[in-house]
């Protein structure tokens, strides 16, 4: 096919830097400052051949000191500048968390609409390689809960280049959960959903808008990143049992898509979020709650929910098996809901 | 040079030890990998090897007891190996094995042995407040343990280094830090990324002691501890030690080190603080040469018991997930 030729296939990693370059290209205000964005390209390749483009004044390899790193991303966003803060691993969130809660998020705010923050906070998320407790986490809901950001997490190479250059253009402060297996990387685990069409030109995708990656009529699922890659994975085996799924892409949650998600349990009558997080107070009970609230007389069967049981993540394989949701699992799930 | 022949031969049986269940780890890691995932194979997840760094460990290690409490980061097994922790559920852990010391829940970052107070964790200077905690316990409870926390030359960056630093001068607690300059946060020099060209001139900042220890040497590293820990009992308050030394292999191991130059690595192994720990024990007349070939021997046998151990135990069953969490 005409159109099948004209594909330009990158992976995850390519196409976020591809984002940030074309930017950075355009706007001399949009610098990258990180632990190893230089030379190393990221740690996950987020920022993989700017250091030779752009130098060392425009991506910026800084020492381990995230408060610091954060903070003067905020600062330099207040004059005016697109910073883009690399946070290597969203679990090291922790040393840095008052910039971004309570600074990052509240500045707009507490100005009165008065000083703008318009940086980007790019953090790596996301286990199954066995990285254990302190670098395997998600946690989307951490972020999601506070007010005064946009966090958002997208799946396709597509989305990940298309969402990078809203999340810069975006005069919020935007957090960019980008996920490790989706970056293509050589040396993790290949996965065909890592590598995809990316055209060459500069594109926007919306932050704050879902994507129905597969269209069905029986039961919804609900999954952002890996899990929406399960959950396709899923519906491929439901479909041959005559059960036809919508999976939803979520991308963003903050600002949440309530209503490609509300339009989908109004025709499926069924649905599962499944999440990488932690199950309680997370995404999962943030989207039934919406789902209970404005469409609960739509549903069939109770709505189910899936994530991180609540348990820090184990090192072990079978643990860490155990714990993370599965397209195995997910489909035995769905076979259940619409089995009873 | 006062240093007496029992502590040295140790020094020179830990450092070997150190050794050998890095270079047996650096093989045993590969196992299953090919091509190269980072989560496939025996032992899955980010290994970081000290292979190069045991100086710092053994020079320190040398002058503590069980008592004492050791907290290491991302980069821990010569700390571990120096401190006493059980060799065998040590290696299950990093294995991932029902046996291990976390019941191979924490992996290879997160070892807790408290028989001997020790333990690490995989966030960047993460455990010097929490020595500074350890030491305050001491001292309240007034037993003479002191308290080290071993970080890379990196993390002295980190806020937590100088909230650490100033509390523990502040109450003078026994609390040492040790610095191992092995020149690199993952990628980053040194000069890229510190202000300063060494780091025990930021003790002047904190009012404490601050030692300087270069070309990764094991006498110099064991002087330098014996005058901290000494200070640190009498109560005299924390002191910094900073060691240069040197890391043979990549941050972790599947790293590309595109960062380094051209023949360092060999510059830097030609200058080996084992071989020439070896060289001064046998010159002294301490030991000869088949002596410590011995020595080597029935070291190199508990090393490979430990690896034995690990591939022979069960992993955990995998609802043991859910245990844990809570008391």
């Amino acid at each position: 096919m005409e159109t099948a030729k004209k594909e330009r296939m990158l992976t995850g990693n390519k196409a976020m830097a591809e984002g940030i370059a074309q930017e950075m290209e355009q706007n001399d205000d949009v610098f990258v400052l990180g632990e190893d964005v230089g030379k190393y390209g990221g740690i996950f390749g987020s920022t993989e051949g700017l250091l030779d483009k752009f130098g060392p004044d425009r991506i910026m390899d800084t020492p381990i000191s995230e408060s610091a790193i954060v903070g003067s991303a905020i600062g330099a966003a207040t004059e005016g500048m697109r910073p883009i803060a690399e946070l290597m691993f969203t679990d090291f969130f922790g040393v840095c968390m008052d910039q971004i809660y309570n600074h990052m998020a509240k500045i707009h705010y507490m100005s009165g609409g008065n000083v703008k923050v318009p940086m980007v906070l790019t953090t790596a998320v996301g286990g199954e390689y066995n990285d254990a407790a302190q670098h395997s986490q998600t946690l989307y809901a951490t972020f999601a809960h506070l007010p005064g950001m946009k966090v958002v997490a997208p799946t396709t190479p597509y989305d990940l280049k298309g969402m990078m250059i809203s999340a810069i253009r975006d005069d919020n402060p935007v957090v960019f959960m980008f996920h490790k297996t989706l970056q293509g990387l050589g040396w993790m685990d290949p996965l065909e959903a890592s590598v995809g069409n990316v055209p060459e030109d500069a594109y926007t995708v919306p932050l704050g808008k879902a994507n129905v990656a597969r269209e069905g009529s029986d039961v919804t699922i609900v999954g952002i990143q890996m899990m929406t890659v399960y959950a396709l994975e899923a519906a491929e085996r439901l479909a041959e049992e005559g059960i036809e799924a919508e999976v939803i892409d979520l991308r963003s949650l903050v600002p949440l898509d309530k209503e490609t998600i509300l339009n989908s349990v109004r025709k499926t009558h069924n649905i599962l979020v499944v999440d990488e997080d932690y199950l309680s107070y997370g995404m999962t009970s943030e989207i039934s709650a919406v789902v209970a609230e404005e469409a609960l007389y739509d549903l069939d069967t109770p709505i189910k929910r899936m994530a991180i049981p609540d348990v820090p993540i184990p090192y072990s394989r079978p643990l860490e098996q155990h714990v993370v949701p599965s397209a195995e699992k997910i489909y035995k799930q769905v076979k259940d809901m619409l089995d009873s | 040079m006062g240093i007496p022949e029992d502590k040295l031969l140790w020094m020179y049986d830990t450092m070997f030890k150190s050794r050998y269940y890095e270079e047996t780890m650096e093989r045993v890691y590969m196992e299953g990998k090919s091509p190269f995932n980072i989560g496939a194979g025996l032992v899955p997840g980010e290994m970081h090897l000290s292979t190069g760094q045991e100086p710092a460990a053994a020079g320190i290690c040398a002058h503590l007891t069980d008592e004492d409490t050791v907290m290491s980061p991302h980069r821990p097994h010569h700390h571990a190996i120096a401190k006493g922790v059980d060799l065998k559920r040590m290696t299950a852990e990093i294995f991932g094995k029902e046996s291990g010391l976390g019941k191979g829940k924490g992996g290879h970052m997160h070892l807790f042995d408290p028989a001997v107070k020790f333990s690490c964790s995989g966030i960047v200077a993460a455990g010097m407040p929490q020595a500074v905690g350890t030491a305050l316990a001491a001292k309240k409870r007034k037993s003479d343990a002191v308290s080290v926390a071993f970080i890379g030359e990196g993390a002295t960056n980190a806020g937590a280094f100088h909230e650490a630093l100033n509390m523990a001068a502040l109450w003078k607690l026994p609390f040492i830090v040790v610095v191992e300059d092995n020149n690199y946060g993952i990628s980053v020099p040194k000069d890229v990324a510190t202000s300063v060209e060494t780091n025990d001139v930021r003790s002047s900042a904190y009012g404490i002691a601050g030692e300087k220890v270069t070309n990764n040497d094991p006498i110099a590293m064991y002087e330098a501890s014996e005058r901290t820990v000494e200070r640190a009992r009498a109560g005299e308050g924390p002191t910094i030690i900073e060691i240069e030394t040197y890391r043979y292999l990549g941050h972790f191991q599947g790293d590309p080190e595109l960062y380094r130059e051209d023949g360092e690595v060999e510059a830097l192994r030609k200058k080996d603080p084992i071989a020439g720990l070896k060289q001064y024990v046998i010159d002294q007349g301490f030991v000869t040469e088949s002596e410590l070939d011995e020595r080597e021997d029935v070291i190199k046998s508990e090393v490979d018991q430990a690896y034995q151990f690990a591939r022979g135990s069960e992993y955990p069953v995998s609802e043991a997930a859910l245990e844990d969490v809570f008391v």
